[in-house]
């Protein structure tokens, strides 16, 4: 296998790194960059998982190749807190409890940014369509909403 | 398993890829399909050519004649918020919103979606109905073939080894043309098609001038429902009639036993999502 040289940036840094070109962006980010806050699901595009967003539009990391992004900007969770200052959406999330085993967490938060970033004061169906998708098994999705609505009150 | 990855920026340079490395290349535009298969090791290529860098193949707007013009790697997401389409169809943008979810849409493209040719996609159905035609290039120049076309079966289609699909051209509708999109998700919301069903119709003097029906997720590829279409043509569009012209896209769909319900379930529901778009078009 031959490993190729790539730049990615990735939470406003340019990261150069060696990665197999079969290598998933999930992959490259866990595996070669360290960022493991991006999660492992379903690996078919169907959980939301491995959310990250690329020039600010939520997609599926699990579903990219590294080398299709170019120069574009990786942001993912690990990209959300300003220095010891979280986001709002994490405060709210910790706050609502939105987040339990916390394993579709860092996919929400990527989801739930994507959304607040262009729509500031969204309504209880604009953010399930934007979670649309997101699975989680545990909280039964509705301190998410309260989350998020929260979260927009402060952004 | 490994590859050669190649961004060419103008379409000839794919075309020329495309013959230089035979069975051995496969395009790639958003990738959603072409990366599971290659994970799962359904296709092995040597070479991996990418659609996106090539700005012709971008964009999307108003042809000269009042139709639209989708380039081939406009993602679904451009589409579904192109106030184009929107001023074209409302109906075409509700099909495109109804892809899986926004991260999908962000990244799957018009033209992989026809060429990947699963049939139970949401955009084909509709711009089925609407009469549209995808063009096609390849070494031996440039072709058309109406969407209806396009798909031949499961996942495959017309399209030759070393062709490449560049836009999807949406004709301008006839006046007084109304469409919509249904689609049948019992389990999910951001789930594929139990059915779906893409309806255009054009009422003149109280009767039926013009009807198009094409159902999805029933059958090899989308389905026109011609024999419903038949029994409406040139008819009063009342209840009653809507309903016998339904009834008929029972033995027109072929649909498989799979866990979205019995083929026989998705014929009854073929019927019922076909009587509501009707209805729905001639309620509106
Ligand atoms: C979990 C999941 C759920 C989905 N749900 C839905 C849904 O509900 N409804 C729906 O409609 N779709 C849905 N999709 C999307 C759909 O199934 C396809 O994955 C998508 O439309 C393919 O587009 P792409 O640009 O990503 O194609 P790619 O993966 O890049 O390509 C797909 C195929 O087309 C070929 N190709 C691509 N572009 C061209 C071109 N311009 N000319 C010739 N050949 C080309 C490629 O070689 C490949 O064989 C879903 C996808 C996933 C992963
Ligand atoms: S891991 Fe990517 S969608 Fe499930
Ligand atoms: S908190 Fe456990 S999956 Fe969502």
């Amino acid at each position: 296998m031959t490993k190729e040289l790539l730049t990615l940036r990735v939470n406003g840094e340019a990261r150069t790194v060696a990665a197999e070109p079969h290598h998933t962006l999930l992959e490259v980010l866990r595996e070669e960059l360290g960022l493991t806050g991006t999660k492992h699901g379903c690996e078919l595009g169907e959980c939301g998982a491995c959310t990250v967003l690329v020039d600010g539009a939520p997609v599926l990391s699990c579903l990219t190749l590294p080398v299709a992004i170019g120069d574009a900007d990786v942001t993912t969770v690990e990209g959300l807190a300003r220095g010891a200052e979280l986001h709002p959406l994490q405060t709210a999330f910790a706050e609502e409890g939105a987040a339990q085993c916390g394993y579709c967490t860092p996919g929400m938060l990527m989801a739930a940014k994507a959304l607040l970033d262009e729509n500031g004061h969204p309504t209880r169906a604009e953010i399930a369509q934007a979670i649309s998708g997101n699975l989680c098994r545990c909280t039964g999705y509705t301190a998410i909403y309260e989350a998020v609505e929260k979260a927009a009150k402060s952004v | 398993m490994t590859y050669d990855y190649h961004e060419p920026r103008e379409v000839a340079e794919a075309l020329h890829l495309l013959v230089k490395h035979g069975e051995d290349a496969h395009l790639i535009a958003g990738g959603t399909a072409t990366v599971l298969l290659l994970r799962q090791g359904l296709i092995r290529p040597g070479h991996v050519i990418s659609l996106r860098a090539i700005g012709a193949l971008s964009g999307i707007g108003r042809a000269p004649d009042g139709g639209l013009r989708i380039g081939a790697t406009a993602t679904h997401r451009q589409a579904e918020r192109s106030a184009d389409v929107r001023a074209l169809s409302p109906a075409l943008t509700n099909a495109f919103a109804s892809v899986a979810t926004v991260r999908i849409r962000n990244q799957a493209t018009v033209g992989g979606s026809l060429a990947h040719a699963d049939p139970a996609q949401d955009p084909p159905p509709m711009l089925a109905a609407l009469g549209a035609a995808v063009t096609i290039v390849s070494p031996r120049g440039a072709r058309s073939i109406a969407v209806e076309d396009l798909a031949v079966d499961h996942f495959t289609t017309t399209l030759a080894g070393d062709e490449i699909i560049t836009e999807v051209i949406v004709p301008p509708l006839a006046p007084g043309t109304r469409a919509t999109y249904v689609k049948f998700l019992p389990r999910t919301a951001d789930d594929y098609a139990t059915v779906s069903v893409a309806a255009a119709m054009r009422l003149a003097d109280g009767a039926v001038a013009d009807a198009r029906i094409v159902l999805g997720a029933v059958g090899p590829t989308p389905i026109r429902a011609r024999a419903a279409e038949a029994a409406l043509a040139g008819a009063k569009p009342s209840r009653e009639r809507l309903a016998q012209a339904a009834a008929l896209v029972r033995d027109e769909v072929d649909p498989l036993d799979d866990l979205r319900g019995s083929a026989e379930y998705k014929r009854e529901m073929a019927r019922v999502w076909t009587e509501r778009a009707l209805l729905a078009l001639v309620e509106a």
